[in-house]
């Protein structure tokens, strides 16, 4: 990349999240859009740090549930104001942790949570291969679902009932005396959060690190023949992409509000799994801008499927509950059908590619033409 | 230089190499040649730590590597350029020459510079992804990065593996050049026409054993040899 693109590129996110901010200004707080906005920042930071795995490194791994849990368990527990505790924790007396620390610090421990797991899972899981090691990750994400719920550990985890009280996405937006919001942030907090990690991933993507990922996937022998150490490589791979799953899933708690263990089903690993695939495995940007589309249209665009009136056509006879899921089935199956290496193939998002795109587009036009009379 | 004492490997119950014994000696080419199956492959992976032996001993340097990782060996100086050269097919060419230097922490210019001038094909293609290459190229790209390693040792399993006639006198030229600029090469070949004509000293693999040795062109010349490996 050149500097001008470079500086291009960095002027155009700063328009982006100056956009972001003054929207959640502007707009009622309850609006859908921001719904969509949150839920699809946390998803494109879990969606890029499954693709570091998944679509870099080979390894498929389907724990993504599972350490997006403990991300968020240990989010709630050190969060959780140490007034409220009776409250949460009623059935507990209290609990057994009497501290709180700050959020960015517990969005750090949620992170280092995750990644410890990720290094003791990693030790005996690593050394399979393709479709065992997603089924060896994917009933890790079970066990430590059911762990969490253990009535033994409920001093720490409240057992099977909810965390909450903690601080949430609402909390960042700041208040003056009598309660009244005066800077909304609780959008933009999230996007920062994803931002800041995404650019990391990118980082480390980008050095001799990402380097060795991809000759792993692409070759494990020949990478070892290269004096690539296949398995530190797997497992930092494993732990890293785990620690920012647990900081997508200490956002999932701020957006949620509440924890359960119960919530953090295998069909979440397989969301974000869609969101990796439609994207592009491979693709940074393609994992982001799949995760809001997919975010905006399973929960705002194809709402009216669900409830009678959808695109102005009323007919609730066909369009009544169950039904948004039998089109986004549909649509999905021709994104995979049509897109077969996703939106974005590997390739990256950039302003050169968009303008090759539209040059083909216009350039194939006008082409058109000749190759008839030939 | 490289020194195999009695190196036994196994597959399971299968005992591809039954105790072999062989030395490279410094600043040489040196072949094995052999037919399918002879082991030849398993030689060169248990040298290179990819396959661990049941016994016998491989010493480089005098010092004793024998089921070392082969991130160590690499960084003592042996490379492996692997059968059916199996380059980074996503990664551009670049990216393959840089993975080939992977345990170096040094500037990679002026090695970068040396195998472009060795394969200037390689200059004009360096940000094509690898899969797109040529078999040919491709044969190019794995000797170029096993280069990138700064390698004392290069061992080479099968170079000419399905290219065409001139493609392979290329290669072997440049094996020559490589050599030349003193690094020791070990060339596994079933071309044992072309390798025996290249080697200073070479040695014949039959089902896991060593039955014969001596200079490239005395082979050449060895009747037994000539009718098992030349076609005449």
């Amino acid at each position: 990349m050149t500097k001008t693109q470079k500086i291009v590129s960095a002027g155009l996110l700063v328009a982006f999240y100056a956009l972001i901010f003054a929207l959640e200004q502007i707009l009622p707080a309850r609006a859908m859009l921001f719904t969509v906005l949150k839920k699809g920042a946390i998803y494109a930071l879990v969606a890029v740090s499954m693709n570091m795995l998944n679509g870099f490194t080979g390894l498929f791994s389907l724990g993504q549930a599972g350490f997006m849990l403990v991300g968020a368990y240990a989010y709630g527990i050190f969060t959780v104001p140490v007034a409220e505790r009776v409250n949460v924790y009623q059935y507990f007396d209290g609990g057994i942790i009497q501290f709180t620390v700050p959020v960015v610090v517990a969005l750090v421990m949620a992170g280092i949570a995750a990644a410890l797991f990720a290094a003791l899972v990693g030790l005996p899981v690593l050394r399979l291969k393709s479709d065992y090691l997603a089924i060896a990750t994917l009933g890790f994400a079970e066990i430590i679902r059911a762990v969490f719920q253990w009535e033994k550990l409920g001093p720490i985890t409240n057992g099977s009932n909810l965390l909450r009280k903690f601080p949430t996405f609402d909390s960042f937006n700041i208040t003056n005396a009598d309660g009244e919001v005066m800077v909304y942030l609780s959008t933009f907090v999230p996007f920062v959060i994803t931002g800041v990690c995404v650019f990391l991933m990118v980082l480390l993507l980008k050095s001799s690190y990402g380097r060795a990922f991809r000759a792993i996937r692409d070759d494990e022998r020949a990478a070892e023949a290269m004096g690539i150490n296949l398995f530190a490589h797997k497992e930092l791979s494993f732990v890293i992409s785990s620690f920012f799953a647990g900081v997508g899933g200490a956002m999932l708690a701020m957006y949620q509000t509440t924890v359960q263990a119960s919530a953090f089903k295998s069909a979440m690993t397989y969301e974000i799994l869609l969101i990796v695939v439609i994207g592009g495995l491979g693709s940074v940007t393609g994992s982001c801008v799949g995760s809001f589309l997919f975010i905006a249209a399973s929960e705002w665009w194809l709402r009216g499927l669900d409830s009678g009136t959808f695109m102005g056509i009323s007919a609730p006879t066909i369009f009544r509950s169950g039904f948004r899921k039998v089109v986004f089935a549909v649509i999905i199956m021709a994104i995979v059908l049509f897109y077969r290496k996703g939106i974005m193939g590997d390739s990256e998002f950039s302003l050169k590619g968009i303008a090759a795109f539209f040059k083909r587009l216009f350039g194939a036009k006008r082409k058109r033409p000749g190759t008839e009379g030939g | 230089m490289l020194k195999i004492r009695d190196l036994k490997v196994n597959y399971g119950a299968i005992e591809a190499v039954k105790g072999i014994s062989f030395d490279v000696p410094e600043g040489k080419i040196v072949t094995l040649i052999g037919a399918n199956g002879a082991g030849k492959s398993t030689v060169l992976k248990a040298v290179s730590g990819l396959v661990k032996p049941k016994s016998g001993s491989v010493s480089f340097m005098d010092e004793d590597i024998t089921s070392k990782d082969a991130a160590l060996i690499v960084g003592r100086g042996i490379t492996l350029v692997p059968e059916g050269r199996r380059i980074f097919s996503d990664l551009t060419v670049l990216e393959n020459l840089k993975i080939g230097a992977f345990l170096r922490r040094d500037s990679l210019t002026e090695d970068l510079n040396w195998v472009f001038q060795l394969f200037p094909r390689l200059k004009e293609r360096s940000w094509q992804h690898g899969g797109t290459l040529s078999g040919g190229e491709q044969q190019m790209l794995a000797v170029a990065r096993a280069l990138m390693s700064r390698p004392r040792l290069m061992m080479m399993d099968e170079p000419s593996l399905g290219l065409a006639p001139l493609i392979v006198r290329d290669i072997f030229d440049i094996i020559r050049e490589i050599n030349q600029r003193g690094v020791t090469i070990l060339l596994i070949e079933q071309n044992a026409n072309m390798a025996l004509g290249a080697a200073d000293l070479a040695y014949v693999m039959e089902t896991g054993r060593i039955t014969k040795s001596g200079p490239g062109s005395e082979l050449l010349r060895d009747p037994a040899v000539k009718a098992a490996y030349l076609g005449s």
